[in-house]
């Protein structure tokens, strides 16, 4: 028998999951029996991120729990069930499809349902909302045979819901009842800004219209009536005007509700029966419903603390918010409309630039109260510290909105923050947990993110994280010192930079003019590496063969017993059968240990290194070339047999694979580069995994970007969508000599983005809108890379100089003597200790 | 060592293991003398060669000779090409690890070429050289 209580939470959205989450990390989850009732046919998923589902996004990128979640910890899920009623005196939750459950405790994360106004015509066809995966299935289905989409609401929601409509090629207009766009965070020249400036997008806004009616159109399948008379034809209408809280299920046991709807929820997030409680946007705490999901979170926390006894509270939450609506930043703060007793306000207009800025501070100028940021949103994480921390503001309130003069700085130093000031509101991460987990080793973003889960949600916050993480450093008396090593006190970009600007071909005359000593098999390696990218000379060269590690030296892989493997180009994993039959001979005739690699091709172990020259003459006469499998550059592009074969292909994959890979080759790079293209969203290539990634869809290549395989996963993020080819190139050049110029020694491209600040907004600043104005200096600087490429194997194999040194004595025709196979499976292999002792007293005897 | 000159009488000790111009400047090569595999590393600036063993007692191959040159604090050093670990060229300590030495050679260029002393051979006891001294 076992004493645990039975749980159950009714719910599995995105508060529920994070209830579940926080629960499962914590030591109380052993005394409880959990259920959950989830009513959609899927687990959680990200419903902020909604409309990313529009550019290229499955619903299996958008789930928030591992397919494991609820198995690992023991969590009974009920999918598809929603639970019908609770029986408060038998403490038992009956669900649709008549499972009941016995609960001690009860969590009612039920969440809230879109508004639907009561307008004559309302449930037409093609008048839909947008809420649930489902939804967006039905609009995209609608879309097909639509020219033109309406959001009823011109809010937060309407806004990203406009966006997926736009999207998905539609005309499309934003019907607002209130005067202006935004009515709940942005005061009219605010919202009037956002307009103009969504507007010069394409949307159409039409705002102070009170719809009456909905009904046939003549050119598209609905009409909507305004009260002032006019009309409106279009083929959808999406209603996003606000949500209503979920509490029917707590209505109908007679826990009690507001007025207006809501589960009535105490500090504790109590319902008015003690064993149950509420969280999220079901639930009405002090009169307000919050429909942000980091105030959800937060009452999540609140009760899983308590279950574990801990006294936590929800005493409300900072509804504050920075986003990005159609690429148009807002951000809104406290009290952005001055209603608070004798606030003033200042604020910033620029015209020109589209930016709009204003401050609501205090009567005696010393509290920040509010404030609305439209175009430029840089100050936010300050203004929000000011806000939320009560921090006395400076002098001139206003040098914080007004474009900063030369020399003065108007940020907020991290050490002006109280420990108690949060840092990500995601998971509410402290300035005092920052500083912990600094205090205990952590020195880069990356390994905060890992330690804290800080700017690991949103990501808005990274900015911030990087400030608290530097002066905390500083403070720590933690030099951060980036120097490559002894010999240069630069980093890589620094050294990378100095033989940009002073055209610096050699080492020698690096080390000269910037280092000391003699070098090492760090900078050697790195710079020999940086001259590659820029000048793309042979790596053999006499003065940059020292540089080299052994495998660039060799121009093969060196194994554990000093042999070394070779890997011949196959451009998109394609190879004809008498290709396929010539490597065959290659590898029989050297009896090599011959093994398919990962990134398709084949790889031929057991050589030694007088056999590379005479193993290449051999492939480069049947048509191979260098894989450069041996160096920092592209290895493959992998791709499926798309279009040309599948019944699925919805572009030839194999085609551009082999394009990117002929186009790319031999570009040397701070980390090996790896590439994928599918022909489908099937995603057979596994593109997600990789430094880039492309996937086929109807309107065009997806293009995906610094996703990992290997020691630490990490799935690529979407760059940019629907891309013709020509694009699709532009881009990944621009990317890839942005990596080559910015990254660390051996920094793949996922960690390079991780420490990136800015991350994937500023990456895609960079590359797609030209922030730095560097577009055309990238592309050139690949194109030279490109028209300067060689088959290294074949300079090689041409020049007698060169092949003098692929001998293992300089002095003697005879081989290692160390190196012994065995037989294992038809195939050679290197001998383990035990089998080398027995060959030796072979020998001897 | 710094290549010297014609100072000494034909000493039967340095034995001739190549050219001076059979030399990697910067980098590293493999002889085959008395039966040992040495790595003969040249240093161009300092116009200095060092001579050591050519098996890496960690890795447990034949292949110092192929890592990376440089120094460490002034000492000159080969990375292995294995697992990077560095090697003193003058005194063959490991600098990750001081317990594990590989063998060092008295090295000298002679009339443009490259002689090594091999004699010191049996009284260095390195259990990490027995495989490859067999």
């Amino acid at each position: 028998m076992t004493t645990k209580q039975s749980l159950v939470v009714i719910g599995n959205g995105m508060v529920g999951q994070h209830f579940l989450a926080s629960l499962a990390a914590s030591p109380v989850k052993d005394s409880y029996h959990i259920t959950t009732f989830c009513e959609e046919p899927r687990a959680a998923y990200d419903r902020v991120h909604l409309s990313a589902f529009f550019s290229g996004k499955t619903a299996a990128d958008l789930a928030l729990a591992d397919e494991d979640f609820f198995a690992a910890n023991g969590i009974t899920l009920h999918l598809g069930d929603k639970a019908d009623h609770i029986d408060r005196s038998s403490k038992t939750v009956t669900s649709a499809k008549g499972v009941t459950i016995a609960y001690d405790t009860l969590v009612l994360a039920t969440g809230s349902y879109p508004f639907v106004p009561p307008v004559p015509g309302h449930d037409r066809p093609n008048c839909l909302v947008y809420r649930t995966i489902e939804d967006l299935e039905a609009i995209a289905n609608a879309a097909k045979s639509s020219k033109v989409g309406v959001v009823v609401g011109g809010g937060l929601l309407g806004l990203e819901a406009a966006k997926a409509l736009t999207d998905l090629g539609l005309e499309t207009h934003v019907v607002e009842f209130a005067p202006r766009l935004m009515a709940v965070q942005l005061d009219e020249s605010g919202g009037a800004m956002l307009r103009c400036k969504v507007e010069a997008l394409g949307l159409q806004v039409h705002t102070g219209k009170n719809t009456t009616l909905i009904t046939d159109g003549k050119q598209c399948v609905n009409k909507m009536c305004f009260a002032d008379g006019e009309e409106l034809e279009t083929d959808i209408v999406l209603f996003s005007a606000g949500i209503r809280p979920r509490d029917d299920i707590a209505r109908a046991c007679s826990l009690e509700v507001g007025q207006r709807g809501g589960i009535v929820i105490d500090n504790q997030c109590k319902t008015s029966d003690p064993d149950i409680y509420a969280i999220g946007e079901c639930a009405l705490w002090n009169g307000m419903i919050y429909g942000l999901v980091a105030p959800g979170y937060s009452m999540a926390r609140t009760v899983v603390a308590n279950l574990a006894g801990e006294a936590a509270n929800f005493t409300g939450a900072d509804m504050s918010t920075k986003l990005k609506l159609m690429g148009v930043d807002v951000a809104s703060i406290g009290d952005a409309h001055a209603k608070s007793q004798g606030a003033l306000v200042y604020t910033y207009q620029n015209g020109a630039s589209e930016v709009y800025k204003r401050l609501v501070v205090s009567q005696d100028k010393k509290q920040l109260l509010g404030a609305v940021l439209v175009g430029e949103v840089s100050g936010y994480g300050t203004l929000l510290q000011y806000c939320l921390n009560g921090i006395e503001l400076p002098e001139n309130p206003d040098a914080l909105i007004l474009p900063p003069r030369s020399d003065e700085s108007v940020g907020l130093g991290p050490d002006a923050l109280p420990l108690s000031a949060q840092i990500c509101s995601c998971y509410d991460v402290t300035k005092g947990d920052v500083c912990q987990a600094i205090a205990a080793g952590c020195t880069s973003i990356g390994e905060l993110k890992a330690e804290t889960k800080a700017s690991t949600g949103c990501g808005g916050c990274a900015p911030l994280l990087k400030s608290v993480m530097d002066c905390e450093l500083v403070k720590h008396g933690i030099e951060v010192n980036t120097d490559i090593c002894e010999h240069f006190p630069y980093t890589r970009q620094d050294l990378y930079n100095l033989v940009v600007v002073e055209q610096i071909k050699t080492f020698d005359d690096l080390l000269e003019t910037h280092g000391k000593g003699k070098g090492c098999d760090i900078c050697k390696p790195a710079i020999g590496s940086i001259l590659a990218s820029y000048w793309n000379e042979y790596v053999l060269a006499k003065e940059h063969l020292g540089l080299q590690d052994t495998n660039d030296t060799f121009l093969a892989n060196m194994q554990k017993d000093g042999t070394y493997s070779v890997v011949p180009r196959i451009t998109g994993g394609e190879i004809s059968p008498d290709m396929l039959i010539a490597l065959g001979q290659v590898g029989k005739k050297y009896k090599l240990y011959t093994k398919i690699t990962g990134g398709q091709r084949v790889d031929l172990f057991g050589a030694r290194v007088d056999q590379l020259p005479h193993i290449w003459k051999e492939l480069i006469a049947a048509g191979f070339e260098s894989g450069h499998a041996y160096g920092k550059s592209l290895r493959t592009v992998k791709s499926c047999v798309g279009s040309s074969w599948c019944r699925y292909g919805i572009d030839d994959s194999v085609g551009l694979a082999i394009e990117l890979e002929n186009r790319y080759k031999g570009l040397r790079s701070p980390h090996k580069l790896k590439f994928a293209v599918s022909g489908c969203t099937r995603e057979c290539a596994e593109a997600q995994s990789k430094d880039i990634g492309v996937i086929a869809t109807e309107s065009g290549w997806n293009m995906y970007v610094c996703g990992n395989g290997g020691m630490k996963p990490r799935h690529a993020d979407l760059f940019a969508t629907s891309l013709d080819k020509e694009t699709l190139i532009k881009y990944i050049d621009r990317l890839l000599i942005f990596y080559v110029r910015t990254a660390n020694r051996l920094q793949r491209t996922s960690v390079w983005m991780e420490n990136m600040e800015g991350g994937l907004d500023y990456l895609k600043s960079v590359v797609i809108d030209d922030k730095l104005g560097l577009c055309e200096q990238l592309e050139q600087q690949m194109e030279h890379v490109i028209n300067t490429y060689q088959c290294e194997w074949k300079t090689t194999i041409e020049d007698e100089n060169k092949l003098k040194r692929f001998r293992h004595f300089i002095n003697s025709d005879q081989p290692d003597d160390n190196v012994v196979f065995v037989e294992e499976r038809g195939q050679i292999r290197p001998a383990d200790e035990e089998e080398r002792k027995h060959f030796k007293m072979m020998e001897v005897a | 060592m710094k290549p010297s000159g014609d100072t000494s009488k034909k000493d039967p000790s340095w034995k001739d293991v190549c050219s001076a111009d059979d030399l990697q400047p910067n980098s590293g090569v493999c002889v085959l003398v008395e039966g040992q595999q040495v790595a003969i590393f040249f240093l161009v600036k300092e116009n200095a060669v060092y001579a050591i063993h050519n098996y890496d007692p960690i890795g447990r191959a034949n292949v110092l000779s192929r890592g990376v040159i440089g120094d460490i604090k002034g000492e000159p050093v080969v990375a292995s090409p294995l697992y990077k670990q560095h090697f003193n060229l003058k005194t063959g300590v490991c600098i990750e690890d001081g317990q594990i030495t590989v063998l060092v050679y008295p090295i000298r260029i002679y009339n443009g070429r490259v002689e090594i002393q091999v004699t010191v051979q049996e009284v260095i006891e390195a259990p990490a050289h027995e495989e490859a001294n067999v």
